[in-house]
């Protein structure tokens, strides 16, 4: 089934990025057009570029993704450089709405109102109309303010049909001890909007029941507008270290504040029965019909971060990169990430194997149903595993080749393993599989030049 | 709160003596000036990475901003 998806998915990059390549290409045809020709040679040899292409397909038919990207670096002098970064992805697949498999087949409404899907009954209700696009541009400056001083100023702009970004950040950094120590503050800002498909939500309130009588007038009032935002703020201080010729070290400290609409649109929680009789497990049912609620989120998140990173060449010129994570936020979620990679040199080639853990503990309103006799005095509740117990796992491997000075081409791939684990259903939902695994297949292909 | 400004201040100043002996000559950088060298080697490699995992699980970020500006469902 990867196997298909990714056959699939790489005839589109090979399309798309052809499309893309012709559109650069002729946009710096453009440009250099008005140059005479040994102009145009040495203004093209003050610019790198790094070009790449992400295939990601998950298992089972879910999220398939594909992600093609350009960064374009302008070099003024050794310090001050322009960088520009597009990426554009599409993804299509089946994404889980957060409700519980059940012995009884169950039919949704489309998050549009229009339409409906029946998933059979013990199968992971996945939502399969699941279909997005996304461009992101940004743009960075970084110089030095003296010697001493240096700083960077950017900006990005991304947008879905649902989901618009717009970020402002910078960053100044300090050289102490002849630039053996660098401290850093850097600051970014960024407004969100979101308008999801069929409006906007409101947490807590009922799913509408498709094909019920009262469906269009329960769909409305389950809305509350079309479009939300959602602001965020991020901090971060770092010290950055030389130990020795061929080590070195960082260290940061985050701080990242959300605030507004948090919800998942897409996501509802099932509400399971727990009176004693012959339904005790199954599905709720109010006026005859299922109950599902829609997620409610905060509308308020303060993470903070901590992170280390050491890196040291060793004495057979291989490369050494390790790091470790700790986050904790507000949403009771506490996290941990290890990133190991070992570049292995081979003259003009390289391997670099790649392994990375990632573990978070659930947060404190995540439940992956809820009783009949809870529901009623909820604050707030998802059913996202993304906000459940979690542990993930990447294995990778990277290969590089040289082809001249500062030229490379590369490709990697790497297998993603996702595990879930939580409170265990009662009565005859406990026959049913709450946490399935997910994995996934991801293949990148680059060229630095 | 006085004394906790007092107390960082002497301890980041400490960890920033403690630094000073550390480190090399500017004609000693040849290794680390190398791309591979890097803290982010990959800045393409690591932003396709921020993605995924912004995406797919709940914590993003700490090395850089990382991640964000999407959807992501």
């Amino acid at each position: 089934m990867v196997d298909e998806d990714l056959e699939v998915v790489a005839v589109a990059v090979i399309k798309k990025n052809n499309r893309l390549t012709g559109m650069l290409a002729s946009a710096g045809c453009a440009l250099l057009s008005g140059l005479p020709t040994q102009a145009q040679a040495a203004e093209l040899d003050l610019w790198d570029f790094d070009t790449a292409t992400l295939i990601y397909a998950e298992g089972d038919g879910r999220v398939s993704a594909l992600e093609p990207v350009i960064s374009a670096t302008r070099n003024f002098d050794s310090e001050t450089k322009l960088n520009l970064k597009l990426a554009i992805d599409t993804l299509t697949g089946a994404s889980p709405n957060g409700a519980t498999p059940s012995d009884q087949a169950q039919t949704f409404a489309r998050p549009s109102g229009k339409g409906r899907y029946t998933i059979s009954e013990g199968e992971q209700p996945l939502d399969d109309t699941f279909k997005d696009g996304r461009g992101a541009f940004s743009a960075t400056w970084s110089a030095p303010i003296n010697r001493d001083w240096a700083y960077t100023a950017g900006g990005y702009l991304s947008s879905e049909h649902d989901y618009q970004s717009l970020g402002a950040n910078g960053s100044v950094s300090r050289y102490l001890n002849q630039k053996n120590t660098t401290l850093t503050f850097g600051m970014n800002l960024s407004s969100d909007t979101l308008n999801p498909e069929g409006g906007l939500p409101v947490g807590l309130n009922r799913v509408p029941t498709f094909g019920s009588t009262a469906f269009s007038t329960d769909f409305d009032n389950s809305r509350d507008g079309s479009s939300d935002n959602k602001q965020v703020v991020d901090i971060i201080l770092g010290l950055t270290q030389v130990i020795d010729r061929k080590t070195l070290v960082q260290f940061n400290y985050s701080l990242s504040a959300s605030s507004g609409y948090l919800n998942d649109p897409y996501k509802i929680v099932s509400v399971i029965d727990d009176a004693s009789g012959a339904n005790y497990g199954g599905h709720y049912q109010l006026a005859g019909n299922n109950l599902y609620l829609y997620e409610k989120r905060p509308d308020s998140r303060l993470k903070q971060a901590l992170f280390w990173q050491g890196k040291r060449q060793l004495n057979n010129g291989d490369i050494l990169d390790l790091s470790y994570r700790f986050m904790f936020d507000d949403w009771g979620i506490n996290s941990h990430t290890l990133d190991l990679r070992y570049r292995w040199n081979l003259g003009q080639h390289y391997l670099e194997p790649q392994l990375r853990w990632y573990s978070q503990s659930a947060a404190d309103f995540y439940q992956r149903y809820v009783t009949a006799s809870e529901y009623p005095a909820l604050d707030d509740v998802s059913a996202d595993y993304r906000l459940g117990d979690l542990d993930t796992y990447t294995i990778g491997l990277r290969y590089g080749y040289h082809l001249r000075e500062g030229k490379e081409l590369y490709t990697r791939v790497s297998f993603y393993q996702e595990t879930n684990t939580g409170q265990s259903g009662i009565g005859k939902l406990s026959r049913q599989e709450l946490y399935p695994d997910n994995t996934a297949v991801m293949m990148t292909v680059g060229y630095r030049f | 709160m006085q004394r906790t400004i007092i107390l960082s201040t002497l301890l980041f100043s400490m960890l920033l003596a403690g630094c000073s002996n550390l480190g090399v000559k500017p004609w000693e950088r040849d290794i680390l000036a190398k791309q591979e060298m890097q803290l982010i080697s990959d800045p393409v490699e690591a932003g396709l990475d921020d993605h995924i995992y912004f995406s797919k699980e709940a914590t993003s970020g700490g090395r850089g901003f990382g991640g964000g500006g999407c959807g992501c469902n």
